[in-house]
Formats: C-alpha cells, structure tokens, sequence
C-alpha cells in the first residue's frame, strides 16, 4: 500500500515539479510570474489540441508513436513559450509591472484552455463535458517494460511514463545549471542585482527573456503531463484546478533550488491524495489537509524572513523592472 | 579586437525616462490602446465567428446592457469588482502588494454565512445585517493584517503571502461547505435561509440589487475622501512614494502598514458580505470567482484613483458581459470573455510604457565612423 | 610619438536640464596614473561611467589607442579592456568572490576551481589577500574592494578605472592598495583614479586632470604642482559674491553638540567626537569635501538618526533650560515645542515628495497638528500661495506636483516651508546645489533674514567663497573630525582648502599610532 501512495503521489507531484522548476528559472531572473497557472493551461490545451487534430485527421486507431508524442509535445511547448514571450515583452521591454501582467496572463491564459477546451468538446460532439484522447494517452502513458515485475521497487521507482523522468531530470538539470554553470551564474546574477550583471557584461534583458520564455516552456510540460497522463487524456474545463498555485508555493517551499522542489513535489502531491489512504476520513477533512501545502509554504516564507540566511532569500530584484539609466 | 570596432555603430535607439507629459497625451495613448486592443479582438472574434465585427459589437452591447435585467446585473458586477478594487486601493499605493483579495473577500463572504446560519433564526434581520457587516469585515481584516504583521516585523514578502492566504481560504472554506452542507455530505450549503430569508439584503424598489450598488457607491467616495482628504491617506501616500521622506517626517511606518491592510483587508470582507448576503445567498469556494485578482488589474490600470476605477470595473464587466454574449449567440463558450479581456489588458498595461519613457532615435553622428 | 591609451575629447552629458559634463577632454597613457579631482557634484563619476558603458555621452568621442571607439555598455568596455571599479561597489552580495570576479565572462570552458587558482595567482602577483570562496556579504569593505580590483584585472584590463577607491578604506590599506596600484603603473596599465583627496593625488599620481562643476578645468604634471594650486583649481579663484551680512546681535548659546560619534551600517566611524556651538543670530557655516560627516551630523541633530556617543543640548529660548535632544525622534522633538527645521541635501527624496503637489508639500511636517480625522488643506493652501507670491516661484499653480519644477523653484519651496514654521535652529544641507545664481542669492538671503530674527542657522556648503561671505563662523570638518571652526570674516581660502583635508592626517597619524 505504501508503494501504491508513493506511485500516486508522485503522479500528483509531476505537474507541480514541472510548475516549480519553470517558476524557480523563470524568479532567478527576477521575473515574479504570476502567470504561470495560466501558462500551465495553455502548455495542457495546446498539446490537446495538437493531438485532437491529429486524431481526427488520421482516425485513433492509426496514431503512430513518434507523431503522437511530438505534436502534442511541440504544440504544448510553443504555446507556452508564446505566453512566456507576452510576460517579458510587457515586462521587460515595457517594463509594466509584474504582478499585474502575471495575473492578466492567468486569466487570459485559463480562459484560452477552457475556450479552446469547451470549443474543441462541442466539436468533438461528446455527451460528457470532455475531451478523451486515449490513443494519444496510451502512447504518452507506457512506462518501463520491467516496471510491473519488480514488485514495490518497480512500483515507486519504475512504473511512471517517460515525462515524469522528463521532470526529474529537468529540475536536476537546472539545478545543476543553476549551480555549477557559467549560464546559471550570470542568471542568478541577473536576478540578485541587475546592475552588477550589467557592468559585468550581461545581456539583463536577454537573460531575463530566455529564462522566463524557457521557464513557461517547462511550466507548460507539466499542464500537458496532468492531460495526457495524470489524467489519462481527458481534457475537461477547470479540471487541472489550482495546481499552479501549488507550483508557485512549492518554488518558496523548495527556496529556490529546483532539487529540493522533487522532493518538494512528491509531498505535497502526497498532501493532495493521503486521505484516500486514512481510513475513515470524511470529505471535509481532506479538504483540510489539501489546505497543508499552503500552511507549510507560509511557514517556510516566514522563517526565511526570519532567518534572514541570504542563500534562502528571494532572488534581491524579484518583482522589480530593470531600467539601466535610472538615477 | 580593433579591426571589430569599426563596424560598431552607435545604438539605434535608446529609451529615457520622461519627466511629465500633457494629460492630453497621456488619456490619448490610453485611448489608442484600448483602440488597438478592440481591434485585435475584432480579428479574434473575427476569425473565430466569421461574422462581422461590428455585428459583434453590437451583439455586446445587446448582451451588457440589452435588457434591464441585463443592465442590473451588469451592475451588479461592476458594484463587486469596484468595492474590491477599492480595497486593493490603500494597500497599493503604499507600494504593499495585496494579491490576497480574493481570500480576504471569501473569509469575509464566508463569516456573513456563517452567521446567517448560526443566527438566522435566532436573531432579527434588522439586528442581524449589521452584525454580518461587522463580523465579514473583520475576518476579511484579520485575514489581511496577518502577512502585514510579518512584513512590518521581518520584511516577510508580502506578494508571496498574500497568496498563500488565498488558497488557505478556499481551502476553509471547502471544508466548512461539507460541514454546513445541505444535505449533509453533498458539499453543498445551497440558498441559506430560503424562506426566512434572514440575513438578506433588502429587496428596494423591486430591485434585489439595488443596496449592493448603493452601498458601493458610498463606499467609493468613501475611500476617496480617506486617501485624498484624512491624515491617514497622506501618511499612505507618504510612504508608499518615499521611506526617506516617511523618515524625515517621524512616521512610524509599521503602524501605517498593519493599519492599512486592517483597512484593506475589512473592505474585501465587505466585498464577501455584499457577495453572499447581497447577491449569492450561499457561500461556495468558487463564491469571489478570480475577481480579487481581476481588482488588482481595475485598481492598477485607474492609477489608484477610485473614480477611475468606476471606468476600468466598467470596461471590465462590460466586455466580459459582452464576451459571454457573443458566446451565447455563436455557440463558444463563456470563457471567450476571459481572452478579450486579457488582450484589453495586455494593451493598457502595455501602453503605460510609452507614459512613462520616451523612445528616442539618436542621431545620424554614429554614421561618420562606420 | 606615444599614442594614448585612452583619450576623451569633447564629451558631454546632461541628465534632463542638469548638465553634468561639459566638453571634457582627457588623456591617459600607458604607464602612467591620471587623478581625476573635483568636488562632489563635478561629474566626475559620470564622466567615467561613460567609459566604461553605463552612460551614453551626448557628444564628444572617445579614442583608444588612438581610434575612435563606441561604448554601448560595459561589455563594449571589457572588449576595449577598461575596467571599471565602482564606488558603489557592484557585486552580487550571495556570491563568492570567486563567482563574482567570474561573473559574465565568456570563456568557454567554467571551472571554479581554476579560477580560484588564477585568482590566487593574481593574488600573489600584487600582494592581495583574500579568499576566493568567502561570500561577499561576508567580507569588510576592503575586502569588497580588493574583489572588485580583482575582477578587473582577472579579465585582463589594462585601462583601470577607481572610483574613490580610499573613501571606505583605512590609511593602512590605503597604503597597500597603493602600492598595488604602482605595481600595475609598472607592468604598463594606464590607470585613472577618482578622488578629492590632495594628498593621495600628490604621492600617487602621474598627472592631475581638474574638473569643476561639470567643466574641465586643465591638467598638470603632478610633479610640477602643489596643494595650493590644486586647491586652487578644484575650487576656483575667490570671487566676489557681494552676499550682505549683518553683525550677530545677542547671540547666545542655542545648540551644543559634544563629543558626538557615529558609526554607519558598515561599521566604519563617520563622526568622530563632534563638538560645537550653534548660536542664536549667527550663521555657522560647515565646510568640508562631501561625505565626510555632514549628512550624518545634520540627521542626527534632527533627530533620523542614533549617535553610539555625545549629547545634544537644546537651550529653549523660552524656558532657559536646557533640554537633550540626543535619542529623540523627529516627533518628540516636535511635540517637545522645538522648532526645528532641516533642509535636507536630497530634496525630493526626502525633504519633499515629487509625485505631490506644492500644497501637500507644505503639510509633510505640519498635518497631524490638530485633532482631526481629516487633513487642513486650508492653511498649506494659503501658505503655499505665500511661498509661492513672496519666494517668486514659477509654477503654473499650487496643484503642480513639485518634481516638475525645476531645481531652483523646487528648493524655494522646501526652504519656504521650513521658515514658515518659525524655527528656532535652521539647518540646510548644500541647499544652493543645483541652483542657478538668481535663486542661489534668495536662499542667502533668506538665510541671513533668519539670523536677523535670532535663528541659529546651520549652513552645510560646498562653495568656499559663499561659506566666507555668508557665515559668521565656520566649521571644518575632514573624514569626520572637527579640524577647526574659524572665523567667517576673517578666514582664507587656502587655509579653509587645507583643513578640509587635514582630518586625514589626523586619521593617519592615529592609524599609525595603533600600530
């Protein structure tokens, strides 16, 4: 039973991890997005889309592998990547304020995935309120080959599709670039305190915008891993939920270091599914516990603020525009 | 090394800071914005209906304002995101970014139907709504001050909190809504008070929303009169332009700080009693709908000035009303007004830019060297 | 014929209607240390951030080796190998100091550990002692600084620029970092140094460029000058202002500082055992080149800051007693009935507030007066109207917000606003700065009006020959100690220039003491 809470939670986990890792590169930079819940949708709709056409054009039944996971793949990732390029335009070229722009890029970015979501279930003529990609989410969905007969081992360690190992593997990537690489060095720099990174030679603006667009490019995996395996490829409005919220409490949970945020993820995708494995429990309870991530969040925020140990901090400029001129 | 610098020229263009321009010019790029910004919906709608915009247009007015039933609850919405925006207001101009409306206002929706379960029968209405005005605005207060205690203490960030504080409400909130759920374990707490009707904001005029907007009306010029006129909005002022200046003057800005979102925080919770006592009638978590973040964009886009605010709510509920229309009529669904809006708002907060900084050409002098 | 490691001709830079540099010319060789002296304010910070690629001049060019270059931004700069070393220093406080120096470089291979190596090796090279993995918020200013020189040197400049590099340091590591400086003077780097400090300039420099209020005034062989012509150059010859001054009549004690010290955020002593009398009718006039305590020494007095030591004694005109004013804020001086009013040195960002309009400028100090919830507009109204009738303010009305008024208008109304409050003491921070002759000569008037009414005023300024024409008495301060109070009537430009940099000495000889 463990390893069956285990193999759940880290399910639940992915989305936020990919969330996390997006926010955590996208906040090195000193871009606070606030967007990222929007961008996660846009990254879920897109790749539904994507292979909701294909389907139709060729028919379920003769989806091949190779285009079933690179076209909802590739439409998943332009289409946050265009929504991370709206927030650093107005953002960095405009210099409008961040938190506003974030928070109009979530409502237009979860209004773009239930109207394309809504449109595409009309389209698709359905009596449910969804759309269901199962050809598609099959092929996304295989996991190792040995995962089933390695008995609680497979269970926790094997048993999940290629984007979980995606996941991981981008958040120790970026924490190793964060960390150990000339590129990672310049972008904390950049989000420490522009001005330095300036009479270094940095490009500020360029920094800001490749972090933030690749940021909301891996934000957006984590909205198509919840479609396309986490939720068996059904798409239905406002299914995906708070979650990127959770992604941004997981980026202060974690403090900024995309490894930690693994960890981070498979507990509080644990936090999202433990009633189901405490007996007894009722409903209102686990409307409770789902309330803990955020509980945990505030009390790491506070006493980082408290500790005032600057490796822990917020990146210096977070939230602030970068004009070099200013006097 | 030097053999490069001859093909080096002098930047094309570069950006400075303007130090004032005419109001004129200022309410013409706006002008131009929203322009620009309905004619890229224009195309969307366009490209999505097939059909002509200014059909399309017309279909929104039709859907906001077509009926009179149409037009009440137009402003029936404008009067919600207008008194959220209001709350917003004090704690944006000290430069305090309150992005936890939205739970300060569910607390404050969710401790109006708390009592008017609890007291319903107990007490009379006319005892019974000033005591949920009270009370929904001083949990939509403590809700508020809590991260502004942080902030004045240990500089705790305060975006990040207020936004925890949201979803621990929402959470509340589900929780209570399974506890009070009728019947029991459907998670629903449906109409309070159906038939007492206790609780309930007054129908006037046969108008049942009437008082909402009324009440909101007076608030606006309310909060107006606090930043503009009282000693408490100069010192608001004051430290949200310059700590140094806050210093000079021996303003203990904590003080201001924990008084201001106190204040922040009981307006949003009056937004949660006109949402539930005035509106809703129940309490669910989905009750404030994004609006506490939506009051944000109205609050910043009017420039922290509550009668402009009455112009942005209005720009904001009408495309939205409008939006749903066309849905409704071209079979999309209702989340079209969610795009429009997002590409409104994209271009006035876009358009601030050109406000604030000029973009200057530099001169032909960098060509000698090349 | 030598060309020129880096040459400037022309250059000019003006921020909005503030000129900051004026057709600049300078010249630097290989080999050599150029000193580059002014006061504070004569743009000489500026004219450097234009080498090195934060600013963008608006005209002139600038020459390396002989061929006109275009810096865009500092990475332009590192292309033409000049660096930069920043008063403010700019480094990334979370970061070692290794990461720092590293910080934007394009080599392609990053390893940290070789760099350390490297870094060591520099190290070794100059003398410098520092350790590459300690995080600079960890590390005492010269530390900072020693990081900052090495960033420079490890990306192989050999233009290097100091920006008042010996502002923060003591005279022990100021003679180390001299030393080091003539090491690379040796190995063939052209060096520019920023500083006031006349004798650093004499023991370290080649050549002298001078610049004053923006303008470039000439340059000279070090060895071929002295102090005086220095002084001379940097602050002008004396010119006549023709400013009125009045006898002092009954002047008595009204403030009395003793023995007041001050240490800043870092650490570093900024005031050190300040005494002195402010008298009621006179003008005490306090000189000394920018930075060397007079901030710090105006907050304290009214009350911003906390001295670590000293009192201040107030003598109420009324009572007769003495009162102390040495932990008080600004509000319990107020509600103790002092009257006292303070022209700070930055006027928008501080004495008022830009975004507000003339009317509730007037009030920043005034608007809890009263019992009310609510503000009077009335009386800042009518006083605003007064200031604006009486001190020939030009501005379209008393709803213009001030930071569109230009320098002269917007310190008029700052000033207004602290006499209309009928101060008993009357500070002012440099407040003809900026300020074009017209305006400069109603500020000395309203100054002198003051005294006639009994005020002790205050006058912290920059220009000596106004110093000597307005003050009855004037206080020299140099890198926090008093080193005279003098005399207005009788003292001499080149003694006051003198003083201003005797604190130093002081400081060394002290230094040397502790050794």
């Amino acid at each position: 039973m463990i390893a069956g809470f285990i193999h759940r939670a880290v399910m639940q986990g992915i989305p936020l991890l990919f969330g996390s890792t997006g926010e955590i590169l996208t906040e090195k930079s000193g871009n606070l997005n606030l967007g990222i819940p929007g961008i996660m949708y846009v990254g879920g709709i897109s790749g539904v889309i994507g292979s909701f056409l294909y389907e139709q054009s060729v028919g379920p039944a003769n989806i091949k592998y190779l285009p079933a996971i690179l076209i909802p793949l590739i439409c998943s990732l332009v289409g946050s990547a265009l929504m991370g390029l709206i927030y650093c335009f107005l953002t960095v070229t405009l210099r409008a304020n961040q938190n506003v722009t974030g928070l109009a890029l979530t409502t237009f970015g979860v209004g773009f995935g239930n109207f394309f979501g809504g449109s595409l279930i009309k389209l698709s003529g359905n009596d449910v309120p969804s759309i269901t990609l199962t050809a598609t989410s099959n092929f996304f969905r295989r996991t190792l080959p040995f995962a089933g007969k390695l008995g609680w081992f497979g269970k926790i360690f094997l048993s999940y599709s290629f984007l979980a190992y995606i996941a991981i593997v981008i958040a120790l990537l970026a924490s190793y670039m964060l960390r150990r690489t000339r590129v990672g060095l310049n972008l904390r720099a950049v989000g420490e305190s522009p001005a330095t990174a300036d009479a270094a030679g940095i490009n500020v603006g360029q920094y800001k915008y490749v972090a933030t667009i690749v940021g909301s490019m891996i934000a957006g995996l984590g909205g198509l891993y919840y479609v396309m395996d986490y939720a068996s490829g059904i798409w239905s409005n406002d299914a995906f939920g708070d979650r990127g919220w959770l992604a941004i409490a997981l980026v202060i949970f974690a403090v900024w270091r995309p490894d930690i945020s693994i960890i981070g993820s498979i507990l509080f995708g644990g936090l999202f599914i433990v009633h189901n494995y405490i007996p007894n429990i009722d409903v209102s309870t686990q409307e409770l516990i789902k309330m803990s991530p955020y509980i945990v969040t505030i009390i790491v925020l506070v006493i980082v603020s408290m500790r005032k140990r600057r490796e822990n901090m917020p990146p210096a400029s977070l939230g602030l525009s970068y004009f070099r001129e200013e006097r | 090394m030097h053999q490069k610098t001859k093909h080096v020229r002098e930047p094309l263009f570069h950006i400075v800071k303007r130090d004032a321009i005419p109001n004129w010019q200022s309410i013409m790029i706006r002008v131009i914005a929203v322009a620009l910004a309905l004619l890229v919906n224009g195309i969307v709608i366009l490209a999505v209906t097939g059909e002509n915009p200014i059909n399309l247009y017309i279909t929104m007015f039709d859907g906001a304002i077509g009926t009179s039933r149409r037009f009440w609850s137009l402003m029936q919405n404008i009067a919600i995101l207008l008194c959220l925006s209001l709350a917003v207001t004090p704690a944006f101009s000290m430069r305090f970014w309150n992005i936890g409306a939205e739970g300060q206002a569910l607390i404050g929706g969710f401790a109006t139907a708390f009592m008017m379960i609890r007291f319903g029968e107990s007490l009379p209405t006319a005892v019974l709504i000033p005591v949920l005005l009270i009370v929904s605005m001083l949990a939509g207060a403590i809700w508020g001050v809590i991260p502004a205690i942080f902030k004045a203490l240990w500089n705790t960030n305060e975006t990040l909190f207020t936004l925890m504080m949201n979803y621990i409400a929402i959470q509340l909130v589900s929780y209570f809504t399974y506890v009070f759920s009728v019947p029991k374990g459907s998670g629903q707490i449906g109409i309070i008070n159906r038939s007492s009707r206790a609780g309930w904001l007054p129908i006037v005029n046969g108008n049942s929303y009437l008082v909402n907007i009324l009440i909101v009306a007076v608030l606006t010029i309310l909060v107006y009169i606090y930043l503009r006129f009282s000693k408490h909005g100069y010192e608001i002022e004051v430290v949200g332009q310059s700590e140094d200046t806050a210093r000079y003057i021996g303003l203990d800005v904590r003080k201001v700080i924990i008084r201001t979102m106190l204040l922040s925080g009981a307006i949003c919770g009056l937004a949660g009693f006109l949402l539930v006592s005035g509106t809703d009638h129940t309490i669910t978590r989905d009750t404030v709908a994004g609006r506490g973040f939506t009051a944000i964009v109205v609050s910043w886009m009017a420039h922290f000035n509550p009668f402009y605010m009455i112009l942005t709510s209005f720009l904001i509920c009408f495309l939205e009303k409008g939006a749903v229309e066309i849905a409704t009529v071209y079979g999309l669904n209702d989340s079209f007004s969610d795009i429009i809006t997002g590409v409104i708002i994209f271009f006035i907060i876009g358009s601030e830019f050109f406000i604030n900084y000029a973009v200057k050409r530099n001169h032909a002098r960098g060509e000698v060297q090349a | 014929m030598n060309v020129p490691a880096i040459e400037l001709k022309g250059i000019t830079k003006t921020f909005g209607n503030v000129v900051a540099n004026k057709n600049v010319n300078l010249v630097v060789n290989r080999g050599e240390i150029l000193s580059i002296l002014g006061e504070n304010g004569s743009g000489k910070t500026t004219l450097m951030n234009m080498i090195s690629g934060i600013y963008y001049p608006d005209a002139g060019s600038i020459l390396i080796d002989g061929e006109e270059v275009v810096i865009r931004s500092p990475k332009d700069a590192f292309d033409y190998k000049i660096g930069m070393i920043h008063q403010h220093f700019k480094l990334v406080n979370v970061f070692s100091a290794a990461e720092n120096i590293v910080l934007g470089l394009r080599e392609k291979s990053f390893n940290l550990k070789q760099a350390t190596r490297e870094v060591q090796k520099i190290c070794d090279q100059y003398g410098f002692d520092v350790d590459p993995s300690k995080k600079i918020y960890e590390m005492s200013v010269s530390e900072k600084q020693t990081v900052e020189i090495l960033k420079v040197l490890y990306r192989g400049a050999d233009i290097l620029i100091l920006d008042e590099p010996t502002a923060v340091l003591t005279p022990q590591e100021t003679e180390k970092l001299f030393a080091v400086l003539r090491r690379m003077r040796d190995d063939g780097k052209a060096i520019i140094i920023i500083t006031h400090k006349l004798h650093e300039v004499l023991s370290l420099s080649d050549k002298v460029s001078v610049l004053r209020k923006g303008e470039y005034i000439g340059t000279v062989v070090t060895a071929e000058t002295d102090e005086e012509s220095l002084t001379e150059m940097m602050v002008g010859k004396k010119i006549s202002l023709n400013i009125d001054r009045s006898e002092p009549q009954d002047s008595v004690d009204r403030l009395i500082v003793r023995g007041l010290d001050f240490y800043n955020e870092e650490g570093v002593k900024v005031l050190d055992d300040i005494s002195f009398t402010a008298r009621s009718g006179e003008i005490l006039g306090i000189a000394g080149i920018a930075g060397s305590g007079q901030k710090e020494l105006l907050e304290i007095i009214a009350g911003l800051l906390k001295p670590q030591g000293g009192d201040i004694l107030y003598e109420n005109p009324e009572t007769g007693e003495r009162e102390d004013l040495g932990s008080k804020t600004p509000l319990e001086i107020r509600n103790m009935g002092i009257r006292l009013s303070f022209v700070p040195e930055d006027r928008l960002g501080m004495g008022l507030v830009g975004n507000m309009d003339i009317t509730d400028n007037m009030m920043l100090r005034s608007y809890s007066k009263g019992k009310g919830f609510f503000l009077n507009r009335k009386d800042p109204q009518k006083l605003a109207e007064q200031i604006i009738d009486n001190l020939e303010v030009v501005t379209p009305g008393t709803s213009t917000p001030v930071r569109r008024l230009s320098g002269g208008n917007v310190q008029k109304v700052l000033v207004g606003r602290e006499i209309a409050a009928m101060p008993t003491v009357f500070m002012a921070a440099y407040p003809v700065r900026g300020l074009d002759i017209n305006s400069s000569y109603t500020i000395y008037n309203l100054l002198n009006q003051q005294k006639e009414h009994g005020v002790a005023v205050i006058f912290v300024g920059e220009d000596l020959d106004v110093l000597m024409e307005l003050c009855d008495r004037i206080m020299v301060i140099s890198s926090g100690i008093v080193t005279d109070i003098v005399d207005g009537r009788k003292a001499k430009k080149e003694e006051l220039g003198i003083l201003m940099t005797m604190g130093e000495d002081k400081e060394e000889e002290e230094g040397k003491e502790d050794k």
